[in-house]
């Protein structure tokens, strides 16, 4: 069981995450024509990389969405950030 | 006489007899013993037959390293499938069965699979019977093969606790080294918790003659480490180290009791796992009376037992010359040889002689070691490297985590002194000392050798085996591993891996790290899936959701059924179920329904965005959705795909309502979420599930609106069109009525706070009745809206459906502004002109409905074959329309009207026409009558 550190409530067991997806998938803007290849790599094709990868999480507790930099080989995790913008 | 009891020593008690039977035949053992210790003791060699051959196998291991005692319990009137005698404790009126043998272990049938041996090697299922077909085959070899047999029985009360517990340095292994390791860090201050598997700690220190000085030692240990504030488990065992320094312990409780399960994330871990015996390899060395030179001084140490008069001793590590003292002084005659492939042991079903050097030695017994092999299971699980030592000829914990350290024989350190000094120094976080100097020549494997010799015990594998692997260049260990199932057994190659790998090794010529390990994966030991499980059960597991308003249903005689997550009303009245839902249908459509609605999803979003938000979220577009109207709509994935259908109801610019399936609210409402951040800005858009705080009471049919009339929620009904929504009050309570139909009748659905709603109900219940109305379950809501066509999202649906499958393509071809899946549904499979689409199926007034899941089938080519081209989705008999209603997913379906298709089920074919989706009332008259 790993623990994440959720960056509004803190260390939490992994069982409360869910995994969101990969950091930096924009979608592209679907109102301009978009390939058949561009949309594919959008929906299915991932970096999945061996070691360090930065991905986005879900604190089903909380709800809030996050980016977390962790290590796929050690488990370790390197970090977390929340995503929102400042809004002040 | 081959074992018996010694005078004294040992753990057990002798004044307290136990009596239990094997295989028929009635035993005495002590308290104390375990079943193994209590056979061996009783002069008992054969304890099983093997896994494939049917050989028969006695003691190799006296703890959970023993391959072959694998036996049926039974006790108490309950049965318990495959247990290890030699970790079993010993019970009054056990009766033990030996498994995979019949009648018996001593007179087993099967062996005469054992004459056959050249026909089966390894692969030998992989090859035979692939043709024609693997499960012609299957329920024969499993029959013959299997192990133990399950009781049907469901055993009451078994259940894990299931616990959190906390600690500082958690210590595994209560030998020499965990205990002076756990002392250690105890008196250092530190919270201390030790675990050992063994009723009593102790590790191998009882195991020699000393065992009196030895017991105190232990004793004076545990009172210290207990004074310091250590905590110490027995019966535990650390079944595996997982990601972030989580570990789980299992601690037994006995037969008939599932194991209390702890989990604990420990700063630090002290591994102090001991070693065991690698066996030595050579011709019959499975004969029963073959055992591990650690096994017979653990009977004797621990249990007081003798392994056997005249012993063979095959070892030469350092410690061997100690046990065989031991084995002296206990009244045995022992002779020493090196280990060699070319010896044979002689015997036709216990050993009785070995033959060596063109010399024949008579023996009962032959015990031997080609090795002490490291426990470091839980150093892989954690991450820990290996790395070879030739002095010790094994595997020993290289670089690792630094939050564990491996003290003791665990970490090769075979002396008593350095061991202490090392599990102090791990205690204190010091350096570890190094490991000293240990000289064991190698011992191999000879695969010219003539005769069996086995590698693993419990699976039946030979060196002959590992040599066909490798002509057949099954080479790497993943692959020797699963083509010849070394190490696969229960015991997962706890003595066979290093023997198994070290013979491959020898064949391709390589040393045995270049030929490397497989994975070491928890559990260490063998552990029941309960212990997984505990508490995370039935409805612990899954709490089923409850309506408002379930104490009117209840007191309305409402047969409760569980929908989407939810205890719903399926049909009310005693009349069962089929009478039921033909009354509740005929009466929705003559007068009135009245249902509750409350567990359909109501989420709100509410904020300058709401709108935009939306009209991303659904496939229609709602950004023109005026206040007050509401929309029927799907939400899609980004693949395109039906997510979930529902309407949404406009309150005003900056609120809409969205109203999803019941079963599927919580996803949708993760689905939100998800884009409200991702896509918006959160501080403008704001979404809040508010199904279970409203209740919403549907009334629909012809009288529904005489029945809202009489209601007081709104002071006309006129000027009301289908498809709006009006807020208003209920006795004083804010309410919302909305104008939609799921029935194709004139409908409205009443929603109040959860506070309102059993006055609400008993409102509309109370008007209805003299009208002729009343309340309709889930049951009969579904033909009602299965008549109009009407789908139920992921049953009328599956993975591939898109929303023009479903007649819905407008907003594919022109809703300009973005929208989750847009894209998806301009794929070149999107547009295949043979995609399943929803259509209805007719078959005769008088005929039964058609099976849900049969499928539509058509001939294709010119052989006559048939194929599927869709199937059934849902299917009822229509009260209204007094025939079968159905509707089907069929390839190119929307284009085949009045097509007459065949309908193939469980071997029988029907005949069906293709017609619209919606049998009753096409025109829509109902809606507004
Ligand atoms: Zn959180």
């Amino acid at each position: 069981m790993q623990q994440f550190p959720c960056p509004f409530c803190g260390l939490r067991d992994e069982r409360e995450f869910h995994f969101s997806g990969e950091a930096g998938n924009i979608r592209p803007d679907t109102t301009q024509p978009v390939s058949d290849a561009d949309w594919r790599d959008y929906l299915y094709t991932h970096e999945n990389p061996k070691g360090v990868s930065r991905e986005i999480w879900v604190h089903t507790t909380c709800q809030e969405y996050f980016m977390m930099e962790r290590d796929t080989v050690t488990m370790a995790v390197i970090g977390t950030q929340q995503m929102r913008r400042d809004t002040a | 006489m081959t074992g018996c009891r010694v005078e004294q020593g040992g753990l057990i008690d002798r004044t307290r007899a136990l009596s239990f039977s094997f295989d028929g035949m009635t035993y005495q053992g002590f308290e104390g013993d375990t079943i193994a210790s209590a056979l061996l003791a009783a002069g008992v060699r054969i304890f099983g037959r093997s896994f494939k051959y049917h050989r028969p196998r006695g003691l190799w291991g006296a703890w959970f390293d023993d391959p072959n005692a694998i036996v049926n319990i039974r006790l108490g009137g309950i049965d318990y499938p495959n247990c290890q005698a030699a970790t079993t404790c010993l019970t009054e009126g056990m009766q033990v069965r030996a498994v995979n043998a019949w009648p018996d272990a001593c007179r087993d049938v099967k062996g005469v699979l054992d004459l056959a041996h050249r026909f089966l090697p390894a692969g030998f299922y992989y090859k035979m019977f692939m043709w024609p077909d693997w499960h012609l085959f299957e329920p024969t070899i499993r029959k013959m093969a299997g192990f133990g047999i399950l009781s049907p029985d469901v055993q009451d009360g078994f259940q894990s606790a299931i616990l959190h517990d906390h600690c500082d340095t958690l210590v595994i292994g209560g030998g020499v080294a965990g205990l002076t390791a756990a002392r250690a860090a105890a008196e250092a201050g530190r919270s201390v918790l030790l675990v050992d598997d063994h009723p009593a700690p102790g590790g191998s220190l009882y195991c020699n003659q000393h065992g009196n000085d030895s017991q105190l030692w232990v004793k004076a240990q545990i009172a210290a480490i207990r004074t310091a504030g250590g905590r110490i488990l027995c019966n535990t065992t650390a079944v595996g180290v997982y990601d972030h320094q989580f570990v789980s312990v299992a601690t037994d409780r006995g037969m008939g009791h599932a194991p209390i399960v702890r989990k604990l994330r420990p700063a630090r871990i002290i591994l102090a796992t001991g070693a065991i015996d690698r066996p030595v390899t050579f011709a019959n060395n499975d004969r029963p009376g073959v055992m591990s030179l650690g096994a017979a001084t653990e009977f004797l140490g621990r249990y007081g037992v003798l392994a056997g008069q005249e012993i063979v001793v095959l070892s030469n590590r350092p410690e061997t010359y100690t046990a065989i003292e031991d084995l002296r002084a206990a009244g045995a005659a022992v002779t020493r040889f090196d280990p060699t492939s070319a010896a044979t042991a002689i015997g036709g079903r216990v050993v009785k002689a070995i033959r060596l050097d063109g010399r024949t030695y008579a023996c009962d017994t032959i015990l031997t070691s080609a090795g002490l092999t490291p426990l470091i299971h839980l150093w892989r699980h954690a991450g820990g490297k290996l790395e070879w030592d030739n002095g010790r000829q094994t595997f020993v914990p290289a670089d690792g985590p630094d939050w564990m350290r491996v003290v003791g024989a665990a970490n090769g350190t075979f002396s008593q002194e350095v061991a202490m000094t090392e599990a102090r120094h791990a205690a204190l976080d010091q350096p570890a000392p190094t490991r000293g100097v240990y000289h064991l020549p190698p011992s191999l494997a000879d695969p010219t050798a003539s005769g069996r010799q086995w590698i693993d015990l419990q699976h039946d594998v030979t060196l002959k085996d590992v040599a066909l692997a490798h002509r057949e260049n099954m080479v790497s260990v993943e692959h020797l591993k699963r083509y010849t199932t070394l190490g696969m057994a229960g015991d997962q190659g706890k003595t066979s891996n290093i023997s198994g790998l070290s013979a491959m090794a020898h064949l391709k010529g390589e040393t045995i790290p270049e030929t490397g390990t497989t994975t070491f994966r928890p559990p260490f030991v063998p552990i029941p899936l309960e212990a997984y499980r505990g508490a995370r059960r039935d409805r612990q597991m899954a709490p089923l959701k409850r309506l408002t308003l379930e104490p009117e249903h209840r007191a309305l005689d409402a047969a409760l059924g569980e929908y989407g997550g939810w205890l719903r009303p399926a049909w009310y009245g005693g009349d069962g179920e089929r009478a039921a839902v033909e009354r509740e249908c005929r009466m929705a459509r003559e007068a009135a329904a009245i249902m509750d609605a409350s567990a359909l999803g109501a989420i709100e979003v509410i904020g300058p965005d709401a709108r935009t938000f939306v009209n991303f979220i659904y496939y229609n577009t709602m950004s023109n959705l005026k206040s007050g109207r509401i929309r029927y709509g799907f939400m899609l994935t980004e693949a395109g795909l039906v997510f979930d259908d529902g309407v949404l109801a406009c309150i005003n610019d900056n609120r809409f309502v969205i109203s999803c399936s019941s079963s599927h609210a919580d996803a949708v409402m993760a689905h939100l979420e998800h884009w409200r951040q991702d896509r918006f800005d959160p501080m403008r858009v704001h979404i809040h599930d508010i199904t279970q705080n409203w209740s919403t009471v549907t009334i629909a049919g012809p009288k529904a609106k005489a029945i809202v009339a009489g209601l007081g929620v709104l002071d006309s009904l006129d000027d009301f069109p289908h498809m709006s929504l009006r807020l208003c009050t209920f006795e004083g309570a804010p309410a919302r009525v909305a104008r939609v139909s799921f029935t194709g009748d004139t409908s409205f659905e009443v929603s109040v706070q959860n506070i309102s709603a059993s006055a609400l109900w008993n409102k509309a219940v109370a008007i209805g009745a003299p009208l002729g109305a009343g309340p309709v379950g889930a049951e009969a809501l579904t033909v009602l809206r299965a008549e109009k066509g009407y789908i139920l999202a992921g049953k009328d649906t599956d993975g591939e459906t898109m929303p023009h499958d479903l007649g819905f393509a407008a907003p594919r071809l022109r809703k300009t502004a973005a929208f989750v899946g847009d894209r998806s549904l301009h794929s070149d499979t999107a547009n295949r002109a043979d995609r399943k689409s929803l259509v209805g199926l007719t078959v005769g007034p008088l005929e039964d409905p058609l099976p849900i899941g049969a499928h539509v089938v058509e001939t294709s080519g010119s052989d006559g074959g048939v194929k599927s081209i869709g199937y059934i989705t849902s299917s009822y008999h229509s009260p209204t329309l007094g025939q079968p209603v159905a509707l089907a997913l069929v390839s190119g379906g929307a284009e085949a009207m009045g097509k007459r298709v065949d309908i193939w089920h469980m071997g029988q074919t029907r005949f069906a026409a293709i017609a619209s989706p919606c049998a009753f009332d096409p025109e829509g008259a109902r809606i507004d009558a």
